[in-house]
């Protein structure tokens, strides 16, 4: 397979939700309390496409496969696209830009700072994420900055958390594999068999 | 106990009866097949409304007091949209998941400080109870609520019957807990069985009643049959369902939400706008069908009912 389709692929897979949940809410199949559902998805899809993000890589060093890792910026913006989805609907659907509750609410509600914090940090990111943008920075500074990606993802696990009620299986779960996501990665840097080979 | 009566209700909310009475006629033609009609948009919500098969309409229901004349959500709303963490976390999991609760043959555990104590059966418990409508706001601890008309009666007519003795201050209440048929309940995300419980003069209030149904219809499994309790002026999780048991006690009960998170829900649970969850505003809530949020009133609307019921308490403190 080209990598032209197979990114074509990965495009037509990360938009599905979109089309899934504007599909839903067209015909009305978004249950009694649609402002909710459209947050909750939006924003777990937001979570999973950083996450998806972040294994590309080490599925690539860890496997040898390394088909992905031209499809890896798009999947990237598209957290970015759901990341801005999910804040959008905070903001218009379920506040109504109404600022005094929307400033109460992040600075004090832990869980809200941790989301409006990951989504704040995917923003110099996504700013950043063409060629032109990466020539601009400079290569070494680009992925100097583009570490925030870990900061974002660990505040975007930590929102998760913390909106949960009472059952933390499924935050937990993807907390955890961010956490083993991030361990691959300090491993291969400062783990006994870093390498030559390991330091690219 | 003094119950003050003010504005008890005013002439505006009371349904006419002419509506009233064409309701009760469409709710009757409408059993069966017409529920389709009355839920719109359920062949499309795909939600897998467990819709009645068999439901009876409740005969001889007569308008009670305390109503709302706000718009009432639609039964498929009601029906669809349930905290029951018996049946799974999801607000659609109960209606998915409750049809396998049995409900007949029903007991109610009656023990503690009464001169009564007994397994009493739901059916002897009933009768001779006249049955309201009660129209009443509901508001949930997550800042969503809605208009729903119940069909129940108060609880102290019960508890009269059970004839408390003088050292009973509270009482608790259990909801069932059948692993087999709740699978919710296999997993320890509260301490199950769900245990509420309430103030003496909090059960003995006018507004607090049992609930056997709504919209004229006996109540479906996920709303909490095939009895429940209503406090409109408190955060729904209060209003235990499916009740098992109540016991007369001296000691303030230890209830479920009480005691995973502390901090978070208060035994009294009273709708309160101005003492925040630790996670979110209660000052708004959103009204389940519409866009805006609105703002929440003390007491839920009922302070003139239940104020004095808290007279000289720092709700701040007793949340």
């Amino acid at each position: 397979m080209s990598t032209g389709s197979l990114k074509r692929i990965v495009f037509v897979v990360c938009a599905w939700p979109t089309v899934w949940l504007v599909g839903r809410g067209l015909v009305g199949a978004l249950g009694a309390n649609p402002i909710e559902e459209i947050t909750h998805d939006t924003g777990i899809w937001t979570l999973r496409l950083l996450l998806a993000t972040l294994a590309i890589a080490p599925l690539g060093y860890l496997t040898t496969w390394h088909r992905l890792m031209p499809a890896r910026r798009m999947v990237g913006l598209f957290a970015f696209f759901y990341g801005c989805l999910h804040f959008t609907t905070y903001v218009v659907l379920d506040w109504f830009f109404d600022v005094e509750a929307i400033v109460e609410d992040v600075v004090e509600r832990p869980y809200i700072t941790a989301g409006f914090t990951a989504f704040v940090l995917l923003i110099p990111l996504a700013v950043t994420s063409t060629r032109a943008m990466v020539r601009r920075v400079g290569r070494r500074r680009w992925q100097l900055l583009h570490r925030l990606v870990y900061a974002s993802a660990t505040a975007g696990a930590a929102h998760f958390i913390w909106q949960a009620k009472a059952d933390l299986r499924r935050p937990g779960l993807y907390a955890g594999v961010l956490a083993i996501l991030l361990a691959i990665r300090l491993w291969r840097r400062y783990g006994p068999a870093r390498s030559a080979h390991s330091r690219a | 106990m003094l119950i003050r009566r003010r504005a008890e209700i005013a002439s505006s909310e009371i349904t006419d009866e002419q509506v009233y009475l064409n309701r009760r006629q469409f709710i009757r033609g409408a059993a069966g097949a017409a529920v389709g009609v009355a839920t719109g948009g359920f062949a499309l919500g795909g939600g897998g409304v467990a819709l009645a098969e068999g439901q009876d309409a409740i005969p001889n229901v007569t308008p009670g007091p305390f109503g709302t004349d706000e718009t009432q959500n639609s039964f498929d709303d009601v029906t669809s949209y349930n905290n029951y963490y018996e049946f799974g976390l999801d607000k659609r999991d109960p209606s998915r998941n409750a049809h396998t609760l049995t409900t007949e043959p029903w007991t109610i555990k009656v023990d503690g400080e009464v001169a009564k104590p007994a397994g009493y059966h739901l059916e002897d418990l009933l009768e001779g109870v006249t049955l309201e409508e009660r129209v009443y706001r509901l508001r949930c601890v997550e800042a969503w609520s809605m208009v729903v008309p119940w069909v129940g009666f108060p609880l102290s007519t019960l508890i009269n019957r059970f004839e408390p003795t003088g050292g009973a201050r509270f009482v608790e209440f259990t909801t069932v807990m059948r692993p087999s048929e709740m699978p919710g309940v296999r997993r320890p995300v509260l301490d199950w069985p769900y245990v509420e419980g309430l103030r003496m003069d909090e059960a003995m209030h006018p507004l607090t009643i049992l609930v056997v149904g709504l919209y004229g219809k006996t109540l479906l499994n996920q709303n909490g049959a095939p009895i429940r309790l209503m406090m409109p002026w408190k955060y729904g999780f209060k209003s235990a369902k499916s009740i098992v048991r109540m016991r007369f006690t001296r000691e303030q009960p230890r209830t479920a939400w009480n005691k995973s998170a502390p901090q978070e829900y208060g035994f009294y649970a009273n709708v309160n706008p101005t003492v925040n969850h630790p996670r979110w505003s209660q000052a708004s809530e959103r009204r389940i069908g519409r866009f805006f949020r609105q703002d929440t009133s003390m007491f839920n609307g009922y302070g003139d009912q239940v104020a004095s019921l808290y007279d000289g308490m720092d709700l701040r403190r007793f949340y």
